[in-house]
């Protein structure tokens, strides 16, 4: 996959986002293992401290688990990767809609020109 | 084992009148990927070389490792000047001979398979060799060791953008965890996502060392765009000629 960082924001959080993406596409199955921080690292052409990172947030999270000696895995708990899939689609829906707004569709608009779309493909 | 690699406190560098460095404090830990950044004349090499011994300070003191700098230090450090240093004659091979004969910690069958990933032919001569090709004969000397401290002083300035990645990645995975890796360059867009650290340089002062994370969070944007906006330079007064 590509790698893409943009300028506002810490690239670990970036990473993050990133790899919860595969997480939830299933890129990365429930309770599949995780490349090493390092393989990332070099992967993605950042430094192993910012990937260290990102991987100890995914944890945090719930989506990743860690063991001492096993590396991490995929967490096996789908409701949590559910979840997650559920607040990333809504705040995808969220900045559409806000698109929408200062194009100047009023929310009646908005829905009609989504089901219109949905009609086409 | 000191838990910091390197200090430097007061430090000061004179060339006759003109100064080069200004009283620089700095500290720096283990393990991390630091940027020296700076305009051209802001004094990174002027540091990188007390670093490594090739020149006295005017003031001021540097400990590596705790130690003042000296045999022990020159053990520890690893040096990428910013200018090649080697005989046309001489074929990466020979080279390697040259730095395992002088340094204990000089891994040959490490810089032979370093060689390979880059596409350089050891037993090619100096000579023949490209500018973009001798820059990674140096890089593999100095990364083939198992040092403390790298400095590299402009690793990327002469090569492609392509082999630009190479090189980032070659360093991000041959450098070793105790070691850290101090990177001078004006070229800060490419290598902003492989360090941990960075430290601003200015009329050889330190005006900036932060963690690229904390830089990121704090200002909003990129190691890259707070650059520009430190170094501006500025009109000259009495208008545009």
């Amino acid at each position: 996959m590509d790698w893409v960082f943009t300028e506002d924001r810490p690239i670990w959080q970036q990473l993050m986002e990133q790899i919860t993406l595969i997480i939830l596409n299933g890129g990365y199955p429930p309770g599949s293992r995780l490349p090493a921080v390092r393989e990332l690292a070099a992967q993605a052409g950042v430094n192993p401290n910012t990937m260290q990172r990102a991987m100890a947030q995914l944890e945090q999270k719930g989506l990743a688990v860690g063991s001492r000696t096993a590396g991490r895995t995929v967490t096996e708990d789908t409701a949590v990767i559910q979840a997650a899939r559920r607040e990333r689609a809504k705040a995808a829906v969220t900045s559409c809609l806000r698109i929408l707004e200062e194009l100047g569709y009023i929310r009646e608009d908005a829905l009609a020109i989504i089901k219109e779309e949905l009609a086409h493909e | 084992m000191n838990e910091l690699l390197v200090t430097c406190t007061g430090l000061t560098k004179r060339y006759g009148l003109k100064p080069a460095l200004n009283g620089v404090n700095l500290e720096l830990g283990r393990g991390r990927i630091v940027g020296l950044l700076g305009p051209n004349g802001s004094g990174k090499t002027t540091l990188i070389k007390i670093l490594c011994g090739l020149l006295q300070p005017t003031d001021g003191a540097v400990a590596i490792d705790g130690q003042p700098v000296g045999p022990y230090t020159k053990s520890i450090v690893s040096y990428l000047p910013d200018r090649m240093y080697f005989a046309g004659w001489m074929k990466a091979t020979d080279l390697f001979d040259l730095f395992a004969d002088f340094y204990g910690d000089f891994d040959r069958a490490k810089a032979m398979s370093m060689c390979a990933s880059l596409g350089v032919t050891p037993s090619d001569r100096l000579k023949t060799m490209s500018k973009g090709t001798k820059e990674k004969v140096q890089l593999v000397l100095v990364m083939a060791r198992k040092a403390q401290a790298y400095l590299l002083d402009e690793p990327i300035a002469g090569v492609d953008p392509a082999a630009r990645d190479f090189i980032l990645n070659t360093i991000l995975t041959n450098y070793n965890e105790d070691g850290t890796v101090m990177i001078s360059t004006h070229l800060i867009s490419d290598i902003e996502k492989v360090l941990d650290e960075a430290i601003f340089l200015k009329d050889g002062q330190v005006v900036l060392h932060n963690t690229v994370d904390a830089i990121r969070e704090q200002e909003g944007k990129s190691v890259d765009a707070l650059f520009r906006e430190v170094f501006r330079a500025r009109n000259y007064e009495g208008g545009i000629f």
